[in-house]
């Protein structure tokens, strides 16, 4: 962060006289700046007490910064469905899981090199989320909620099972260290894991960012508004929706491989519905439809769920009295609450939180 | 012989399972339009609640005869209270924002299994029953455990209660309607809003009574129960409205289909994860879900009947 700031003084510090108007004009460029400062953050080694355990720099940090920033893209990938087109799709782990697990099998197994296992891992999430996407999408709204929650489930049910030793059942699939690029193994080189995860979340903004500005994303909001409209007008919602659908499965595939690079391995626990419910949770959480609203409730939310656990066991929270301490101790709740009071009270998520409280 | 007739009953005893969780969600649906994902939670508040009761924490309350009867009945209560609480706090000011509504619950389903993890430890703990119960008994040839006629009794006490409530009652004529066709019966002046905290109610109770009788049907209580019946009660769910269609009335026909749904995806699973590799059966049902939506798309639109 020391970089952020130095950045931040480069930016606005040359005319230090000029008004307001200019100081508006660069914040434009805020992020830019928060990337060049997440860029540099390997490098940094100044403490964040409370938000990081030990320096910026240091491997745990950046695995858990690496974390929430893969977290993020996938939620921002995952409102391509919900926010922007409309459609509240339960099984998207399954594509997620379909990348990791597809890579980690076609490397250890076939033994070709990463760089083909993750391509071809990528094309298996892409076949998959366009087989399964042109399936569930002949059906709409709850009706399709429900299918591919099915589909899912039954991805999570096999991989659970371990049909022939394949999927490794409840342990999962570790990656044998041998097997990875020199430069991607071991704790030591966790800043280049870092930074795929970064060019990862890049990657999704562009994405999305481009899609939803193409003539495919102004169909897209259509559909979200009133989809009954965009048929009269004479287009086929059919073939955007599965577009999308594909898209986001894409993006989402390409997720599981960087998170089976971070975490070294693929588990089960990336198939099951919770894993979807907690991508629902993230979106809904930073704000639906906007661009940086799902980032926000990612990182928020896979933050949350690692450091609140160990914020738990520190002395500050231990003393306090049970009904206190208990509900504290369990990420989940928090979050879950958390969840349904910005359902409830905060339409439009955290990041719509200072536009309102600008407004009073 | 005697393992067909074994897996015939275990499959009947986890059909009631799934009818007790089904029938409230299926009410609910059709009623108000809402998914309802805490459905799995309150089934493990029920189950929790039971199982401090039986624990001993609650007065009269404890593992064997009457005492049991008395913690059953203390769960079911403190789930229909939940329920109630539920639809009050969180569905009701989310009237005109449906799809608000089931993000609601979905945050409700993830935030109680993990609270009743942080006061009582995420592993399974043991589930106390009376020795009665917790026997065996012999039908042509096979030892069947005792706790699979509980369950399948309670599950045919309430279905028959269910439907001498919207069959006899002036409330199950309200609810009937409201399935029906909800705009009409607001016309007509009645606040159906009041239907709605019945219906939960309802559910509830149902969902909690099946933890409770689950905990003796599994032996033990832990946090993620509900969750993963869940999704197979939404499967009966469904399978409920296909068969439903054509029967007297929606509501009637919902609850009357749930039943045979259940029944028939209890028998399926038991019988295909025994015969066949273990998982299949589960596998074959979730398939079942996809395969009838997008044959029957209109079974889970609005009306489920």
């Amino acid at each position: 962060m020391t970089t952020a700031t130095t950045a931040r003084e480069a930016a606005t510090g040359g005319d230090v006289a000029a008004p307001a108007g200019s100081l508006r004009r660069y914040g434009r460029w805020w992020p830019a700046v928060a990337l060049a400062a997440l860029l540099a953050a390997p490098y940094s080694s100044l403490p964040l007490p409370g938000l990081l355990d030990g320096p910026i720099g240091s491997a745990g940090s950046l695995q858990l910064l690496a974390l929430c920033l893969v977290f993020g893209a996938l939620a921002t990938g995952y409102d391509l469905l919900l926010g922007r087109t409309g459609l509240l799709s339960f099984g998207h782990a399954l594509y997620f899981a379909a990348g990791s697990y597809a890579t980690e099998l076609i490397m250890v197994e076939a033994g070709l090199p990463f760089a083909v296992a993750a391509v071809l891992g990528l094309c298996c999430g892409i076949a998959l989320a366009a087989a399964l996407g042109s399936v569930a999408l002949r059906v709409g709204g709850i009706a399709f909620s429900m299918v591919t929650l099915a589909f899912a489930q039954a991805g999570s049910i096999l991989v659970e099972r371990d049909p022939g030793g394949v999927t490794g059942g409840e342990e999962g699939r570790a990656i044998p260290a041998d097997r990875l690029p020199a430069s991607l193994a071991g704790i030591g080189n966790t800043a280049n894991l870092y930074w795929i995860a970064l060019a990862y979340l890049v990657l999704t903004l562009a994405v999305v960012h481009w899609a939803v500005r193409s003539p495919t994303g102004r169909v897209w909001e259509g559909i979200k508004e009133n989809e009954r409209r965009v048929e009269v007008l004479g287009l086929r919602p059919y073939g955007f929706k599965l577009v999308a659908f594909v898209l986001a499965g894409a993006l989402a595939a390409v997720g599981g491989i960087v998170h089976l690079l971070l975490t070294g391995g693929a588990t089960p626990q990336t198939t099951t519905s919770d894993f979807t419910l907690s991508l629902l949770v993230m979106v809904v959480l930073g704000g639906s439809g906007s661009r940086w609203g799902p980032l926000v409730g990612g990182v928020l939310y896979t933050w949350a769920d690692h450091r609140l656990g160990d914020l738990a066991g520190s002395p500050a929270v231990s003393g306090l009295p049970s009904f206190l301490r208990v509900p504290l101790s369990q990420p989940l709740f928090l979050l879950g609450a958390l969840f349904v009071a910005t359902v409830v009270a905060l339409p439009g998520g955290l990041t719509r939180l200072p536009a309102r409280l600008r407004r009073r | 012989m005697s393992t067909t007739v074994l897996l015939a009953v275990t499959g009947l005893g986890l059909g009631a399972l799934y009818f007790l969780v089904a029938a409230g969600l299926s009410l609910i649906f059709g009623l108000m339009d809402v998914l309802n994902f805490a459905h799995g939670a309150l089934l493990s508040v029920g189950a929790y609640a039971t199982w401090w009761a039986a624990g001993g924490h609650l007065p009269g309350a404890g593992s064997g005869g009457f005492g049991f009867v008395l913690a059953v009945c203390f769960g079911t209560a403190v789930g229909t209270v939940a329920a109630v609480v539920l639809e009050l706090a969180l569905i009701r000011p989310l009237y005109d924002r449906p799809r608000e509504q089931v993000l609601a619950t979905v945050g409700v389903g993830l935030a109680v299994p993990a609270l009743l993890s942080a006061i009582w430890g995420p592993d399974a703990r043991p589930f106390p029953g009376p020795a009665a119960l917790s026997g065996t008994f012999g039908l042509l040839g096979a030892r069947i455990p005792v706790n699979r006629l509980v369950l399948i009794g309670a599950a045919a006490v309430v279905l028959v209660a269910l439907r001498l409530f919207l069959g006899g009652t002036r409330h199950g004529l309200v609810v009937r309607a409201g399935v029906e066709d909800r705009a009409m019966v607001t016309a007509l002046g009645i606040d159906v809003r009041r239907a709605f905290t019945l219906v939960f109610a309802i559910g509830g109770a149902a969902a909690a009574l099946g933890g409770a009788l689950g905990g003796l049907y599994y032996g033990s209580v832990d946090p993620g129960q509900g969750t993963s019946l869940l999704i197979f009660a939404f499967v009966v769910v469904v399978i409920g409205g296909t068969f439903g269609a054509g029967g007297s009335g929606a509501a009637t026909g919902s609850v009357a289909g749930a039943a045979l749904a259940a029944v028939v995806v209890g028998l399926v699973q038991q019988f295909a994860n025994y015969y066949t590799a273990s998982g299949l059966g589960d596998l074959a049902v979730v398939v079942l879900l996809a395969v009838l939506l997008l044959l029957k798309p209109g079974g889970v639109t609005g009306r489920l009947a």
